[in-house]
């Protein structure tokens, strides 16, 4: 077999092997900061395999939304919380026997289903891929015309939970003062000024 | 030897199961449950992708997207759900959770 022809195989191993090993040391660091790094690493494996099929944007997403957003919000949260990590890596060992062979059976029945899996003849593509036209372009193409009602809805999804997020972990602080314009504004010389007579000679305590 | 959808399929139940077993596993640490769950999030996108350039239909990348949007507003908000029960109680072991029901 030629090398050119090879070149995409040993892509794909690489990228997938090294998508599953860093997956699999997401859930079993002792660390979990170190999680967060292969969580990291997964991310980027499976955006170069995205790459291989043809979904550049997806990948460039992966990259940017995930490892540039969420992974650093997990980094955050678990850099944030002061929590005794050993203690809670207890009953690992006592969850792995059952954990490793219910994984290994789903793993075998899932990959046999896909590789047995025949698709019908008939499929016809909603939205074809034109070759002629970018990933991106063809993207932009259907998501504001065609998907335009889900998009509005996924950015619902993200005002909901922005939202959410900002109600769940503010708290009033007591004894903080803040600006109230309505009072400032509701302000008149009469409310400010206050005219005292004085008599000569004393004070006016 | 030719790289088909069986493959990704491969890869995609591999990255659902390693999620699943990291939910197992890991029963006390919710940071890692909720990775975990974002593991199995990225193995749908992956099927999604494969079966999308499989069938050469845009729709899946489309849909694979939107589940990429949900994923990242379900890490905000569990995140910040645990950033509050960290402040209430000093840890985030799961085995107390039970307590917040009535």
């Amino acid at each position: 077999m030629e090398f050119a022809n090879l070149l995409p195989v040993i892509a794909f191993y690489l990228f997938a092997g090294s998508a599953c090993f860093c997956a699999l040391m997401v859930v079993i660091a002792r660390n979990p900061v170190r999680s967060v790094l292969f969580l990291v690493a997964t991310f980027f494996s499976v955006a170069a395999l995205f790459v291989m099929l043809g979904a550049e944007f997806l990948a460039m997403l992966l990259v940017v939304v995930y490892v540039g957003a969420v992974a650093v919000l997990f980094l955050f949260v678990v850099m944030m919380l002061d929590v005794d990590f050993v203690e809670l890596k207890q009953g690992f060992a006592e969850y792995l026997p059952l954990g490793g062979l219910l994984a290994f059976v789903l793993t075998v029945e899932l990959i046999v289903l896909g590789a047995t899996f025949r698709l019908p003849e008939n499929v016809v593509a909603q939205v074809p891929i034109d070759p002629g036209v970018s990933n991106l372009e063809a993207f932009g193409l259907v998501l504001y015309t065609e998907y335009a009602f889900f998009f509005e809805a996924a950015g619902l999804i993200l005002l909901v939970a922005m939202i959410g997020a900002i109600l769940l972990t503010l708290t009033d602080k007591k004894g903080v003062k803040r600006q109230s314009v309505s009072a400032q504004v509701a302000r008149t010389p009469k409310d400010g000024l206050k005219l005292v007579d004085v008599k000569p000679g004393e004070g006016i305590i | 030897m030719e790289i088909g959808l069986a493959h990704y399929l491969a890869v995609g139940a591999i990255l659902f199961t390693i999620g699943i077993f990291g939910i197992f596993v890991n029963r006390k640490n919710v940071i890692i449950i909720l990775m975990s769950v974002e593991l199995i999030l990225l193995s749908v996108n992956v099927n999604f992708v494969a079966f999308s350039a499989h069938l050469n239909d845009l729709a899946g990348q489309v849909f694979a997207l939107f589940v990429l949007t949900v994923a990242a507003a379900e890490a905000a908000v569990g995140l910040a759900i645990l950033v509050v029960y960290f402040r209430n109680r000093g840890d985030i072991s799961v085995d107390h959770i039970n307590l917040m029901k009535g």
